[in-house]
């Protein structure tokens, strides 16, 4: 019934290395109470794409990247200032900051309506479905001709690039996330951990939401990390419990979108948008059956406990 | 008194800017020619005519006047309300709001079609987006309540997943036989350009609404912002109010969505209430000057945008209201970056001064065969052994020096030797007086071995006001009277300068 091309696999694919390479790094800015940088950088990188554009007047997407990468550091850079120089609430600060940029990129494009075709709407929702009509290589095994699409090729380095990082520096990351202050007296800065975590965030969601959709960025960021966090209190279960869960949304999500609007007599719906909603539906479920912090799991405590008093 | 008059004066901003723009009837619709453009760089800036100044100063255009007017009702609004979710620390729940709003406008669209309507008919959408705003925060306050999740990333849950579905949603509509979605888009991404009379109505109605709930609750929602622990053991109904606080949030957001668009009404929500913080430490005021700077950014940015070609409004605004902020942040008279950086420098100067004062004159006693009975008396000190008596080095004690002398502490330095004047020794008499105070209260009160007492000391001798060492001597019956016994003698051996 369901019917599955290799264009499916494909988007399923794409789907879990972006979906991965954002919890890796999610479970970290839940840690921090910085959940909402995914969606910050996700819009205030506008003016990044715009002036990438306006300098090269070209619209290839390294240069684009590169923009848009290092206005998404300059996000976290300049929330950092506003929070630390004016002394504001760090929420507001991110809020400042990511709608002031996103004002000044939407400036930007429309000065130069002229000569960009930029919309800031395609800056918000990328299509995960077109992922593999763009192929970057062909390979072929036994006969089996594969054209692996760019996007996959691309986020599964920075997946791996944000893989690699974390176990790498996951002691580092560990300590800097619950006890900044002991992380410096340690010896081991901070603050340099921070903009190495902001960077990787940033380097992410630009290339995620170029190929993928800005949606799966903020949802992945965030959704994955908290459902973790309800099952353990382990931080290394935590990590790759996160990275588990966001590969069921992408594939789930995928699976609900081409099945899930024919019982409503549509064709289909948007992937991204479903994988949000799938992991929205895995994090009720944590919220409810968790085995120690879930909803049902307290009230039986609770119960046991109020039946042991007199 | 002073929060009446506040309140006055904001119902003349609002009544300035409402009263007027009631009268027009006439719609000039103008829309500016699109020039060629060589490049960014070397275009001529068409600069407006004076006649264009007044035109747009004095509200004369229809539909200027519109803009200009809802915009600055709707920063109002924005910056009143604002400053309450500043305090509660959830200054991006507008962020949260406003992307959560999507699916309950897709299902709006929806629904209406699915029962033979056009589907874009405004109060259906309008209603909607609240209703599905509404549910969005109840879920961050039931994830708050229910889970061990924190507020940023229940706000971030919410926010994606009702922006996925609302995506998904969206997905449907587009493969709708019906399925004209554009209108759809204009009214997700706002149209501050082209507003019309019914969404001045709506937006001053809404704004009209906020101010008049936050005036009836200002006492509680003041209590829920400050001490959200003491209000619930008080009584009051802290989910209640907090509910009604979101409400009030999410009615401004979804007017302000569909009139100006997404990212504006993010920034109206952050921006001038945070901007505000910097002037003030009273909520009244605080509210009051959000509302003032939300409604200037929304005036000023409205009217640059109709004056200069090729300016959208919603940025422009942005952009004001962003402009205000850094003012705000770097000038602010309460938490401002200058008056902070300024405060600290005085009391960093303070304190070397009376860390100066405080070596020189146990460097004097020292001199003294036997302190307890004779006077310490002013003269030339060394400047070397002061050197030895804190951990500054040479350059610092000269640069303290100097500081001092400027202050009038120190009536000359030359040849290695240091004097005080009068002012300075009696200073500098105090200052020790109120270090060994301390000590001995450390000693006495808190069983503080005496060779630890130096360093806290250290620390509170120069906080130590009037009242305080007051009460110190009270607590320390041998020295309660300064004139009798004017010093106590060190608990402990002074180091350094002793020798």
């Amino acid at each position: 019934m369901i019917e599955w091309y290799p264009i499916d696999t494909w988007i399923v694919l794409t789907g879990i290395v972006c979906a991965m390479g954002c919890a890796v790094l999610g479970n970290f800015l839940v840690l921090r109470r910085m959940s909402m940088m995914g969606d910050a950088i996700s819009h205030a990188v506008l003016p990044g794409l715009a002036m990438a554009f306006l300098i090269t007047g070209s619209r290839a997407s390294l240069t684009m990247f590169v923009g848009a990468a290092v206005v998404g550091v300059l996000t976290a850079v300049f929330t950092q200032w506003v929070s630390h120089f004016g002394n504001v609430d760090r929420g507001a600060s991110m809020g400042i900051v990511f709608t002031t940029l996103f004002a000044f990129g939407l400036l930007l494009i429309v000065q130069a309506a002229d000569r960009v075709d930029l919309d800031p709407s395609c800056v918000l929702y990328g299509a995960i479905e077109l992922t593999p009509l763009e192929i970057l290589f062909r390979w072929s095994i036994a006969g089996w001709e594969i054209g692996v699409p760019r996007a996959f090729v691309v986020l599964g380095t920075v997946c791996l690039l944000n893989v690699i990082v974390v176990v790498l520096f996951f002691k580092e990351f560990r300590l800097s996330s619950f006890d900044p202050a002991l992380a410096t007296t340690l010896g081991f800065n901070a603050r340099i951990m921070h903009y190495v975590l902001m960077t990787l965030v940033a380097i992410t969601t630009v290339a995620s939401f170029e190929a993928v959709g800005s949606i799966i960025v903020i949802a992945m960021l965030v959704v994955p990390a908290a459902t973790a966090h309800l099952l353990t209190d382990r931080l290394s279960t935590m990590v790759p419990l996160s990275m588990v869960i966001a590969g069921s949304c992408a594939g789930l999500g995928h699976l609900s979108a081409i099945t899930l609007p024919k019982w409503f007599g549509f064709e289909d719906t948007s992937t991204s948008g479903m994988m949000a909603v799938v992991a929205g539906a895995l994090f009720g479920m944590a919220v409810l059956i968790a085995p120690r912090y879930g909803w049902v799991a307290r009230r039986l405590a609770l119960r046991r406990a109020s039946r042991r008093l007199p | 008194m002073r929060r009446a008059a506040l309140h006055l004066a904001l119902g003349l901003w609002i009544l300035l800017f409402v009263v007027p723009s009631l009268r027009g009837a006439v719609i000039h619709d103008h829309t500016e020619g699109i020039r060629p453009l060589g490049s960014l760089a070397n275009r001529p800036i068409d600069w407006p005519s004076r006649a264009d100044l007044l035109r747009v100063a004095l509200l004369q255009d229809y539909n200027t006047r519109l803009v200009v007017v809802s915009a600055s009702l709707l920063g109002t609004a924005c910056g009143l309300i604002g400053g309450f979710l500043l305090l509660r620390k959830r200054s991006l729940m507008g962020d949260t709001l406003s992307h959560a709003t999507l699916p309950g406008i897709c299902l709006a669209f929806m629904g209406m079609v699915a029962f033979g309507h056009s589907g874009k008919s405004m109060p259906g959408l309008l209603l909607g987006a609240l209703l599905s705003g509404i549910l969005g925060f109840a879920t961050v306050l039931a994830i708050r309540k229910v889970t061990r999740v924190k507020d940023d990333a229940a706000m971030g849950i919410v926010l994606s997943v009702f922006f996925g579905l609302g995506v998904a949603l969206l997905g449907l509509i587009q493969k709708m036989p019906e399925g004209s979605a554009a209108g759809l888009e204009a009214f997700i991404y706002g149209k501050t350009a082209s507003m019309v009379f019914e969404d001045f109505l709506v937006v001053s109605s809404v704004t009209v609404a906020a101010l008049l709930v936050c005036v009836a609750l200002f006492k509680e929602f003041r209590l829920v912002c400050f001490d959200e622990g003491f209000a619930s053991s008080q009584g009051w109904p802290v989910v209640v109010l907090d509910t009604i606080m979101l409400g009030l949030v999410t009615i401004v957001t979804v007017a302000g969505l569909q009139a100006v668009g997404l990212i504006l009404v993010i920034a109206f929500l952050i921006t001038p209430a945070a901007a505000a913080r910097f002037w003030t430490h009273r909520l009244g005021h605080l509210l009051a000057l959000g509302a003032l700077i939300g409604g200037l950014s929304g005036w000023m940015g409205a009217a640059i945008s109709a004056l200069l070609p090729r300016l959208p409004a919603g940025a422009i605004i942005v952009l004001v209201a962003a402009i205000l902020f850094l003012v705000s942040m770097f000038f602010g008279s309460a938490r401002g970056v200058l008056v902070r950086w300024f405060r600290q420098s005085r009391l960093k100067r303070k304190i070397g001064r009376q860390h100066l004062l405080r070596a020189a004159y146990e460097w004097l006693e020292s001199r003294v065969e036997n302190p307890d009975r004779e006077r310490v008396i002013n003269g030339p000190i060394k400047m070397a052994a002061l050197v030895s008596s804190r951990s500054w080095s040479v350059p610092e004690l000269n640069r303290e020096i100097r500081r001092a002398y400027d202050d009038a502490f120190v009536q000359s330095f030359s040849d290695g030797e240091l004097c005080l004047n009068e002012a300075g020794f009696l200073a500098a008499a105090r200052v020790t007086r109120n270090h060994r105070l301390w000590e001995l209260y450390l000693i006495e009160n808190a069983d503080i071995a005496p060779n630890h007492v130096d360093r806290d000391a250290d620390a509170v001798e120069h906080v130590l006001g009037e009242p305080l060492v007051n009460e110190l001597e009270k607590l320390l019956p041998a020295y309660r009277d300064a004139r009798r016994s004017p010093m106590p003698g060190s608990p402990h051996p002074i180091s350094g300068g002793a020798e």
